[in-house]
């Protein structure tokens, strides 16, 4: 076991982690913060995806240990105040989400996207998000939601 | 038609379901914390097809944090029945036993031998690596045609045959009927497995109750199902038991299944007395859960010199993978009355044979036998344009079936529809001229990037179904559904429906039917699903039937409440039932609009039930099944268009256009949610998905790295339109939505991408169209 202090959503969190545990299993398991869902095994489809220091990061390509001293953002740390994030809302908005499994990791990917100022124009958002598999939408109106909340932002 | 208040029916209600999701507070199986639950692992065969000479368990039982391990023959007492298989498509069709592990033999690979149970999931795993199981390989059968020849391995050797049965339907005088035809024309096609890939994985959690009861939480399309088969298996009366599906993370027909882990916990679960859960990893769901398609068709089209096509014949062999799993044999056989799609061909026929191949069994994936029918169909439709110097956009026109209802040649009806006006629509949203335009002036220029367009017009039957013509072949349950609406006394409505979501949007759309029918507010109708404790009759979600028939139940049932409240008003306002008008969820007496009585205070009469005529029960709620008079008839004219670079074989969408008829619209942006994801599935199919064996039966494709599911930059936007013929079948004119697009779009891009290397003489291409295959057709047109 080895101590990790994170900080998620804005809280401190000193934990004992089993060196192998994955991030996402600490943020699941260990927190219960179970917003964060896992997809696959191979680091392909992104529905794990947080904020690392507000950057997208998959957090199945993270272990536990190495969050020592980040600051993480869950899905479940980005509503502020009770109002849905700019990128939450348009979600609603667009009918950006179906059956909502890859839903939380989008969102993160999207906000990370927005916040470096990448999302201009539709190839630069569908570029920029194909680390994040979604079955139900066929992205039309993830990219709607995603082109929406940028211009908004 | 319904005389109905259209508040809410047609409208973009945004999705009441969304804030749960968006908050990341899903209720998915794998966010479940039981206290006590013991994780389960499966150790799943290496090999397509052994002999299991010995399970030694020592090691894994003596591991850290293991608290049992099972190998097949150790359960062996614990199944009444195997996993059941519920669509026996005729009376010799060969049905092997399938248990939830392999005893003798493994006859696949990721076929289960042997389970642990851990503390926790990471030691499950870690035991699972240590079971040492003695294999004796044994000779494969892989390819759904070699696996017929004479002398091919045997996967199931007691039956003496790799086929699991064969199935005809031919129009009465067919030879007679195609004697006369100018051309024929025949075409090959292959259709790989696809792998379904709901994003979340399956997942199941066991719990035994202190009586005895049991409780399963499952991602599940099918609680009702799952309920009846578990007890079928496991010998326990349906009573006692509860399942739930919570959120459930995608289907697309993988999870209309009952399945070996799901039996397997709640066995377990009684033989320790503590919870058990178990979750799919991702590589585990390549092999362990059902994939689609893997089928070779030939089809036959007998035409006359200008076009008229006066018979269909397709000849399909479909593998069902090792096992027969809940639906499997009928998958192909629901494209079975689909092979001449939206035209008039009066003479039919085609055969069908299911086939036993050492792989994952098949069974239901997005349109399940349907796209199968609708692609080798549009494909053929080019090839027959081509051979005969017709227009393949005016060869479809000119056999369009053009009357409705139509007696189609494979039996069936369909009620409606207007294939003509989805073409004529998609032409204007195409601007049909200006892509030959382009097209041309690429082809004279010798672009390396050439320019296609493809057409698939498509009609679909979906909706299941009318019992009786279910009971007519050979499917084991009923294709009715059920719903009931209840007024708390306060004026709340509860809806409970037999049909549950995995990200279709039912509480909306739900919703906002029973608001409609009882002129209450949508946010005032709450809908309960997926909990067979709740929902105590359904028939659940498949086959784009939540809409058609379920929520034509639950019209129905609002309608009973309404009249029941139509009495109870009438009787205190001393008034005939007829005097009352019902508009805006209160009544009032007609001509006196002042003597009203909502429906929530007659909610609250009904309760209070001071004040009742003589006889009424007290309460406001009722219950409706509904079984459809026929299946739901959507269609459409969907268009693609390809770039593909002849230099690399590199075929990319540019454009996708679709019009499609799916009857009255409840929810415009469900709906076209709905078609964008049927769509993409069908593009991928097209250009990307292939779930590929080895010939020793070693799946090739078994994650998602190796495995293409598109993401949003292989994507381009979609070009949506809609025409409407109401389903007259029904009060609220709707047809089945969740299909349609997979089943109408592969086609569409193929027919694209042969269209963009036709001037180079490339007559066809494969599914999927990958850089490798198009560069090779263009070689191969070249020699």
């Amino acid at each position: 076991m080895r101590s990790v202090a994170t900080t998620v959503n804005g809280t401190r969190h000193e934990l004992e982690v089993e060196p192998r545990e994955l991030l996402v299993y600490v943020l699941r398991e260990r927190l219960g913060l179970t917003g964060t869902n896992v997809g696959c095994d191979t680091s392909s489809c992104g529905s794990c995806t947080v904020l690392v220091g507000g950057e997208a990061v998959k957090s199945c390509t993270m272990l536990g240990v190495q969050a020592d001293g980040m600051e993480i953002t869950t899905i479940e740390g980005l509503a502020a105040n009770g109002e849905l994030h700019p990128v939450q809302q348009a979600f609603h908005d667009h009918h950006a989400l179906q059956c909502g499994y890859c839903t939380p990791g989008m969102v993160l990917a999207a906000v990370s996207l927005i916040d470096a100022g990448e999302a201009g124009s539709e190839e630069e958002i569908r570029t920029a998000l194909e680390g994040n598999l979604c079955r139900c939408t066929g992205y039309h109106n993830i990219v709607k939601a995603v082109s929406a909340a940028a211009g908004r932002a | 038609m319904a005389t109905m208040e259209t508040r809410y029916i047609g409208t973009a209600v945004p999705r009441k379901e969304d804030a749960a999701f968006l908050a990341g507070r899903g209720t998915y199986v794998d966010n479940l914390r039981l206290e006590g639950a013991l994780a389960m692992a499966v150790v799943r065969s290496p090999y397509a097809h052994a002999r299991i000479r010995g399970v030694d368990l020592d090691a894994a039982r003596a591991a850290e944090g293991v608290v049992a391990a099972f190998a097949g023959a150790d359960l062996a007492e614990d199944w009444q029945n195997g996993l059941p298989c519920a669509w026996p498509v005729t009376e010799d069709i060969k049905m092997p036993p399938h248990f939830p592990l392999a005893v003798d033999e493994a006859r696949y690979q990721g076929d289960g031998v042997a389970v642990v149970l851990a503390e926790s999931r990471a030691l499950a795993r870690d035991a699972a690596e240590l079971v040492e199981v003695d294999y004796e390989p044994l000779p494969v059968a892989v390819e759904v045609e070699a696996s017929l020849e004479q002398g091919a391995p045997l996967v199931h050797d007691d039956l003496g045959t790799n086929e699991c049965y064969v199935w005809k339907l031919e129009s009465d005088g067919f030879a007679d009927g195609v004697a006369g035809a100018d051309v024929t024309v025949t075409r090959r096609y292959v259709q790989p497995r696809l792998i379904p890939n709901a994003i979340e994985p399956r997942g199941v959690v066991a719990q035994v109750g202190p009586a005895g009861d049991l409780t399963v939480w499952s991602a599940t399309q099918v609680p009702h199902i799952l309920r009846f088969a578990l007890s079928l298996v496991l010998g326990l009366p349906e009573a006692r038991i509860r399942v739930i599906a919570p959120d459930v993370g995608g289907g697309f027909g993988s999870k209309l299944d009952v399945y070996a882990e799901e039996a397997l916990a709640v066995a377990l679960a009684r033989r320790l007395g503590r919870p058990v859960k178990w979750v799919e990893e991702r590589s585990e769901n390549y092999l362990a859960t059902i994939h689609g398609r893997d089928v070779v068709t030939d089809l036959t089209f007998s035409a006359t010199k200008d076009g008229k096509i006066l018979g269909v014949h397709a000849d399909v062999k479909a593998a069902m993978g090792a096992y027969l799993q809940l639906v499997t044999p009928g998958i192909p056989l629901l494209g079975a009355w689909l092979y001449a799609g939206p035209y008039d061909i009066p003479n039919y026929s085609v055969t069908f044979t299911g086939v036993f191949t050492n792989t994952t069994p098949t069974d239901a994936y997005r349109g399940a036998g349907r796209p199968e029918a609708t692609y080798v169909l549009e494909r053929t439709m080019d090839a027959l344009a081509a051979e005969l110097g017709i227009d393949p956009v005016e060869l479809r026109r000119q056999n369009f079936i053009g009357e409705f209802p139509s007696t189609i040649a494979s039996g069936l009806t369909i009620d409606a529809g207007d294939y003509h006006a989805s073409l004529d629509k998609l032409l204007e949203q195409l601007d049909l001229d200006g892509v030959r335009a382009e097209q041309k002036s690429r082809r004279d220029s010798g672009d390396a990037k050439q320019l296609g367009v493809g057409f698939s017009t498509y009609n679909e039957m979906c909706g299941l179904a009318p019992s009786r013509i279910l009971g007519a072949i050979r499917y084991a349950v009923g294709g009715w559904d059920s719903a009931t609406i209840r007024f708390q006394p306060l004026g709340s409505v509860q809806a409970i429906i037999g049909t549950s979501p995995h990200g279709q949007g039912h509480v909306t759309t739900f919703s906002q039917i029973a608001a409609d029918a009882l002129g209450v507010d949508v946010d005032d109708v709450e809908i309960l699903h997926g909990d067979t404790a709740v929902s105590q009759l359904g028939m659940d979600t498949y086959g784009s039937r939540s809409l058609p028939v379920g929520g034509i139940a639950l019209w129905h049932a609002s309608q009973k409440v309404v009249e029941k409240a139509r009495q109870l008003v009438a009787h205190q306002l001393e008034v005939a039932p007829d005097d009352l008008e019902f508009s805006g969820g209160a009544f009032s007496v007609k001509g006196s609009p002042d003597r009203s009585m909502t429906i929530q205070a007659a909610a609250f009469q009904a309760h209070a039930a001071h004040n009742l005529p003589d006889g009424m029960e007290p309460g406001l709620e009722e219950t409706a099944t509904y079984d459809p008079p026929n299946f739901s008839w959507p269609g459409g004219a969907h268009a693609a268009v390809v770039e593909v670079d002849t230099e690399t074989g590199d075929a990319r969408l540019v454009r996708y256009v679709a019009v499609d008829d799916v009857g009255a619209v409840v929810n415009p942006l469900i709906v076209d949610g709905q078609v964008h994801g049927g769509i993409t599935q069908g593009i991928a199919a097209a250009l990307y998905e292939e779930g590929a064996y080895d010939e020793d039966g070693n799946l090739l494709t078994a994650n998602q790295v190796t495995y293409l599911v598109p993401s949003a930059a292989e994507l381009p936007s979609f070009e949506l339109e809609r025409t409407e013929s109401r389903s007259p079948t029904n009060p609220l004119g709707v047809k089945g939505v969740g299909e349609t697009g997979t089943i109408a779009a592969a086609p569409a891009v193929i027919n694209a991408v042969v269209d963009a290397l036709s001037h180079l003489g490339v007559t066809d291409v494969q599914m999927p169209a990958t850089p490798e295959r198009v560069w090779r057709a263009i070689q191969e047109a070249k020699q």
